[in-house]
């Protein structure tokens, strides 16, 4: 992890006049590709992922939908979504969505975070949060525009997928991609699985598929998991997978224009104080003390 | 020659004051923390980090329950009045210490002070309660908790000015930090700067 640490290419709440370490910085990125047009939702990944991080959510209760757990928590980094939808020959079609961190190029999280280094930014592209810097503040959830990270309430901490940072820095691939029975989730640089994916999703349009298509949102600088989607025209049929994500721009206010306002305005009442006070001087009443005295004098005589 | 005074304060109610400027420079040290990357050793102060966020909004509570007493306590001192206006169009005049308008027990400055942390303290409690994690925050949808970010944040850079100009107010008024600190003023003070609430506390003419 001390080698890891010089590929970190930015850091939560730090500021750019004082960059983390870059001789490492030339690495290639990396990006998981999930196939949704593969995946049979056998949520075999759901459970490498648990057993290879180590962690264990509680059993929770059917409800009646395949979603199982129903959504992502802090002990569930990635949860299957099942989605029914009825294309238009009014033929069920059964979109499968593996759901989790999609490692943004330019992560709302990160902006959010007001933690130095809790959050970072691995230059083969992954976003990982530091626990132990973590201040449970839940900043990072209002930032990021795909509602992945979740605070545990047993520590206070957030939580999310790695995509196996561990992993990777050992020259693996993440244990979901590595458990997949039918090879929906593939892993390698970014630059090679658009190149699959485009292959693919030659092959799922000349199927039929016309709208088929790559999801690696520009809004958010392109993103290190990316889908192939039968309808790319339509992402939110996939359980809302959000047609354009970006910054919310209520975030960008706050982490950004509100920085220099709130300065100048803090600046300008001190710097008024301090010249008011050096030329005009205090405002007393002492003189008039003397002045008063002699007034009621005057009345009691 | 002996001082002449004149009770401003109760002791009730500089315990009041002193209350909520303690908790108010503990969060404005907490959140300005939060705020700016660059003070974030800030919480430090708190022992740690983490500590530092999770007493943040208990000390706000603190503050609002202690403001909303001095609410009530002033509040009716505090509706704006013609002599307050005139005061405010001559604010620079007032600036240079000649003293403008038949002043009451509050100056049109320290009225619109007043309401100005009146809706800062309303707008942080409500967005801090929104904000508040791990307790609050998971009974709103993310983009409401956004807006109560941006909103808190707003309202206490403008607070932390506006106590700024607070401050300054009172240092530059010489004798005005006697009245919270002791409870009183001098007679020369009163009739310079409130001459109506002086006349209504002595019962004199000028
Ligand atoms: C009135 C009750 C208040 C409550 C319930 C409250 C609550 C909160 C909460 C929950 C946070 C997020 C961090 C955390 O969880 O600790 C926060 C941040 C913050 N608070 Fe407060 N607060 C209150 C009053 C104040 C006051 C009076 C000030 C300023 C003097 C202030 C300044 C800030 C700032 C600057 C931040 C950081 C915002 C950012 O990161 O952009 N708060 N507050
Ligand atoms: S909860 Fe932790 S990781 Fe998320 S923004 Fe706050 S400090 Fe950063
Ligand atoms: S999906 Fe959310 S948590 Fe993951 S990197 Fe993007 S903003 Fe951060």
């Amino acid at each position: 992890m001390s080698m890891q640490s010089q590929d970190i290419i930015r850091r939560s709440a730090t500021s750019g006049l004082t960059p983390p370490p870059q001789v490492r910085d030339h690495k290639l990125e990396v990006a998981k590709l999930i196939d949704v047009s593969i995946c049979i939702g056998c949520k075999g990944c759901q459970v490498a992922c648990s057993e290879w991080n180590d962690i264990r959510d509680e059993v929770g209760h059917n409800h009646g939908v395949y979603d199982n757990p129903v959504d992502l928590s802090a002990k569930s980094w990635t949860v299957m979504r099942f989605a029914e939808h009825q294309d238009e020959g009014g033929r069920l079609q059964w979109l499968i969505r593996k759901d989790g961190c999609m490692h943004c190029a330019d992560p709302g999280c990160l902006k959010a975070c007001p933690s130095p280094g809790a959050i970072i930014q691995y230059a083969n592209g992954v976003v990982d949060f530091q626990s132990e810097q973590c201040i449970g503040c839940g900043y990072c959830v209002a930032g990021c525009p795909f509602n992945v990270p979740r605070i545990n309430k047993d520590d206070n901490k957030a939580y999310k997928c790695t995509l196996c940072s561990d992993r990777l820095a050992v020259g693996q691939e993440p244990s979901c991609v590595k458990t997949c029975p039918t090879g929906a989730i593939q892993f390698g640089t970014k630059e090679d699985m658009k190149q699959v994916a485009a292959q693919r999703i030659k092959d799922l349009q000349a199927r039929g598929f016309k709208n088929a298509g790559l999801y690696d949102p520009e809004g958010v600088g392109g993103t290190h998991v990316m889908y192939v989607l039968h309808h790319a025209d339509r992402p939110e049929l996939y359980s809302n997978l959000p047609k354009d994500p970006q910054i919310s721009t209520t975030v960008s206010l706050w982490k950004g224009m509100l920085k220099p306002l709130a300065t100048i305005g803090i600046a300008a009442a001190g710097l008024f104080g301090f010249l008011h006070y050096t030329t005009v001087g205090p405002n007393r009443a002492e003189e008039e003390d003397e002045h008063e005295q002699h007034e009621t004098e005057e009345v009691s005589k | 020659m002996k001082e002449q005074l004149i009770q401003r304060y109760s002791a009730a109610e500089r315990i009041n004051h002193w209350v909520v400027a303690w908790c108010f420079i503990f969060l404005a040290i907490s959140g300005l923390a939060f705020f700016y990357p660059a003070f974030f050793w800030l919480t430090g102060i708190f022992g740690t980090p983490q500590l530092a966020r999770i007493v943040h909004p208990f000390i706000g509570v603190v503050m609002f329950l202690g403001f909303a007493r001095q609410f009530f306590r002033y509040y009716h001192h505090n509706f704006i009045n013609k002599e307050d206006v005139k005061w405010m169009k001559a604010v620079g005049e007032v600036m240079k210490g000649n003293e403008v308008g038949d002043i009451g027990r509050y100056n049109g400055g320290q009225k619109g002070m007043f309401w100005l942390m009146v809706g800062c303290m309303v707008v942080l409690m409500a967005t801090g309660f929104i904000a508040w994690r791990p307790y609050f925050a998971g009974l709103f949808p993310i983009p409401v908790i956004r807006l109560a970010l941006l909103l808190h944040a707003s309202a206490a850079l403008a607070l932390i000015a506006g106590i700024i100009v607070h401050v300054y107010a009172a240092i530059w008024v010489q004798g005005t930090i006697r009245a919270m600190a002791e409870g009183v003023v001098t007679h020369a003070w009163a009739k310079k700067h409130h001459p109506r609430w002086f006349r209504e506390m002595t019962g004199r003419k000028s």
